[in-house]
């Protein structure tokens, strides 16, 4: 996995490039609360370049909300492609981490 | 009988000569002083003396074996014309000879071409026409063995008679070979190549009159008479077996290999683990991994073991998925009790069963991320996936496939026979750069053989039968050997420096008895069929046999491709590079006579030694002899003259 952030005022867009597994998971709830800690409490998972999604890589995702809505921001992910929807369907994951259609979407859906 | 006694006291004759010649160089002659050749030579030496044991125990039981019984008639039989790429006409002209065949049979052209027009002509002659099954798409396709393969499940004949493309079969090759097979016990007959494209003088040493006759009758006195590709017959339930035991052991094999692999490779992934967790999941995996082995090594079956292990690493999947999911609960919860609410649905997360089934399943398993794991989990298996049939019957560890089935047809116990009757003729390569890609062939083929399957490990061979696999491939080393021969008198004629301490009447008193009784047995043991040729060629190729040598190693300890290329059946158009193909014999014949002129003026200058100078001018002749070979191969421009017919003892005998 590659990861790679756009900071912005209070927002942070973090994309995935590659697989979001177990070997990944770690890395990116580190960031996730690095970023959060950094005051960007609205975090953005950019999904479009990820290919595959485990259970720890979901693990992660559910990880980083919690983080961020403790920090009183939120997570939120975007364009995801077609098996990470599956395993978040699945999971009913998808009721609690929407997809967004895009990041500005994401980011523009200030509650 | 007494042909026989002749040439066993001869043979004794010539071992207890070539050990006293051996011996005494090795405790009493090596010049230590100039030990750079002087070692090599003495090695090279002792190289060939095996070798001539080895091929006095090859003649120490020459069979000539009597007529078969007339085959019972009502055997199936298939007949298989194998083609890669020969040009249509020749492909026809033997698939209708095989059609012509008179015992009842079924003719096949298995083109491993796949080409309309050949399938076309073969429906046109009334034959059938097997290409590759689908199956092979992507997979390693093992070349001739891999194409008889995919036909022996497309068939079902008891019996399979196999030739090359352009080996044309007698009307009566059935009727004279198969009531061989009235023993239960025999899976092979083979008839000898004989080919008709060849001059009297044979100056690319097509013909292999020693092997096709007395080194194979030899090996079949042994029971060890080799399959040599085409123009012989099999029983396919042999080769069935030879399959299936194949297949299981392969699969052992592989499993135990990835096994073994897998305790270092999970180790270093434990050590470079990014977190703690993944670590104790690596170790659970090494844990199982060595169960596994243990279990095997226990004598469980493969099946059971490999379902096992297969068992437990989806229970370490299911393991880490129900962590992270526990994980991801314990967040739901704390998200839950959060005093800020949300339009979102926490509550009515559920993650059931088949969720969780789905989630450790092979396909989206977080083991999968580790790809140790993944890799280890895929070789365990007994599939055999990555081959186009579980079960392969005509061995594929070599490049020719021919020899390592008869050596594993051996080794279950089969029995093999040579039949010394020509019943099928065919093209020899008509110019040197073929003939020498072809030799290579061969040569690669059987290093293969010896460096993965050395015969004398094979368990189920008599001793006979490990020596007799030996000796071919032990005569295929003679290329290093060539090198000091020809670079031993070089030196010394230049420099002046002597391998030997003395060539006195010690040392011909030992070395002239040794080298004619070897001389002796030649002549003997050929039974009058010309051998001179295949001796020059013995070392005039030593750059081929070199080759083979380094490229097989190459290949099987270090899996380097091994540049396989086969054999043309026709002749490539205009090839004016052909010197460049001999350039390390043309070379080694400059330098000969640069040194023999050397030496002369040095001996009239009073710088050498007169006998050591004799001596070493009749070895640079007889080297210059030998290679010369090459230079009337060179001047060959293929063949015009009539037909050759085969040496008497193997002509037709026609139907008894």
């Amino acid at each position: 996995m590659e990861l790679t952030t756009d900071q912005r005022e209070g927002v942070a867009v973090l994309h995935v490039t590659g697989r979001l597994t177990m070997a990944a998971a770690g890395e990116l709830k580190a960031a996730v609360d690095r970023e959060v800690a950094a005051g960007r409490t609205l975090v953005v998972v950019d999904l479009g370049d990820t290919a595959f999604l485990d259970s720890s890589g979901l693990g992660a995702l559910v990880g980083g909300l919690r983080s961020a809505r403790a920090a009183g921001g939120d997570l939120r992910i975007a364009r995801v492609g077609a098996q990470v929807r599956t395993v978040l369907e699945l999971t009913t994951m998808d009721r609690v981490l929407r997809p967004y259609a895009d990041v500005e979407d994401a980011v523009g859906d200030r509650r | 009988m007494r042909q026989q006694l002749v040439l066993r006291v001869v043979v004794v004759l010539t071992l207890v000569l070539g050990v006293n010649y051996i011996a005494w160089r090795w405790l009493e002659s090596v010049n230590w002083s100039a030990w750079w050749i002087a070692v090599p030579l003495v090695i090279a030496e002792t190289y060939s003396l095996v070798d001539v044991a080895l091929f006095g125990t090859t003649m120490w039981r020459a069979r000539r074996r009597d007529d078969p019984p007339p085959p019972p008639r009502d055997l199936t039989v298939d007949v298989f014309v194998t083609t890669y790429n020969e040009p249509v006409e020749l492909v026809m002209r033997t698939a209708e000879a095989a059609r012509d065949i008179a015992y009842p049979h079924r003719t096949w052209v298995l083109d491993d071409g796949s080409r309309p027009e050949l399938a076309a002509a073969a429906r046109a002659a009334g034959v059938g026409y097997i290409e590759r099954s689908e199956d092979w798409t992507d997979r390693p396709r093992h070349a001739k063995a891999g194409n008889l393969n995919n036909a022996l499940f497309a068939t079902e004949g008891e019996f399979l008679l196999i030739l090359d493309a352009d080996q044309i079969p007698e009307p009566e090759i059935l009727d004279r070979v198969l009531g061989y097979f009235a023993d239960p016990g025999v899976a092979l007959v083979q008839t000898p190549q004989f080919f008709t494209n060849v001059t009297g003088a044979d100056p690319l040493g097509s013909q292999a009159p020693l092997f096709y006759g007395p080194i194979q009758q030899g090996k079949d006195g042994w029971n060890a008479a080799f399959f040599c590709g085409s123009n012989a017959v099999l029983r396919r339930d042999a080769l069935m077996q030879l399959g299936l035991v194949g297949y299981v052991r392969e699969t052992e094999r592989s499993v135990r290999e990835a096994l073994h692999a897998s305790r270092r490779l999970l180790a270093r992934a434990q050590r470079s683990a990014p977190d703690a967790e993944q670590a104790a999941v690596l170790h659970e995996v090494q844990q199982a991994a060595a169960r596994a082995l243990a279990a095997l090594d226990a004598g469980e079956p493969l099946s059971d073991v490999t379902y096992g292990f297969q068992r437990e690493v989806d229970a370490i999947s299911a393991q880490v998925v129900a962590r992270d999911v526990a994980s991801i609960q314990d967040d739901l919860a704390a998200i839950a009790a959060l005093p800020i609410a949300r339009d979102d649905e926490i509550g009515a997360v559920v993650v059931d069963e088949p969720a969780l089934a789905r989630l450790a399943d092979r396909e989206w398993s977080p083991l999968g991320a580790i790809e140790s794991v993944q890799a280890l989990v895929r070789a365990v298996d007994v599939d055999r996936s990555s081959e186009a049939q579980a079960v392969m019957p005509v061995a594929t560890l070599s490049v020719t496939e021919d020899m390592a089935t008869a050596m594993r047809l051996h080794a279950l116990g089969w029995r093999t026979v040579y039949h010394h009757e020509s019943l099928a003729h065919g093209l020899a390569p008509e110019d040197l750069g073929t003939m020498m890609t072809q030799r290579l062939r061969w040569a690669q083929g059987t290093m293969q053989v010896m460096l993965k399957e050395n015969p004398l490990g094979v368990r189920g061979l008599k001793v006979g039968q490990k020596l007799m696999y030996f000796a071919t491939m032990w005569s295929y080393l003679s290329g290093f050997a060539a090198l000091v021969y020809l670079a031993a008198p070089i030196i010394f004629l230049c420099f002046g420096v002597l391998p030997v301490t003395a060539w006195t009447v010690d040392f011909f008193a030992r070395f002239i008895p040794f080298f004619l009784a070897s001389q002796l047995l030649f002549l003997v043991a050929a039974r009058g069929v010309k051998t001179w040729r295949g001796q020059q060629y013995a070392l005039a190729l030593f750059p081929v046999w070199i080759k083979a040598v380094w490229t097989a190693v190459a290949n099987v300890w270090f899996g380097r491709p091994l540049g396989f290329a086969v054999t043309p059946k026709v002749r490539p158009d205009g090839s004016p590079s052909q010197w460049r193909l001999v350039w390390p014999q043309l070379l080694a014949m400059g330098l000969l006579v640069v040194a023999a002129l050397i030496g002369i003026v040095r001996q009239s200058m009073g710088l050498a030694w007169w006998v050591g100078t004799a001596v070493n001018l009749v070895w640079v002749v007889y080297d210059l002899v030998v290679l010369s070979v090459v230079v009337q191969a060179l001047r060959y421009r293929g063949f015009t003259g009539p037909e050759a017919t085969p040496p008497a003892s193997a002509r037709r005998r026609g139907i008894a």
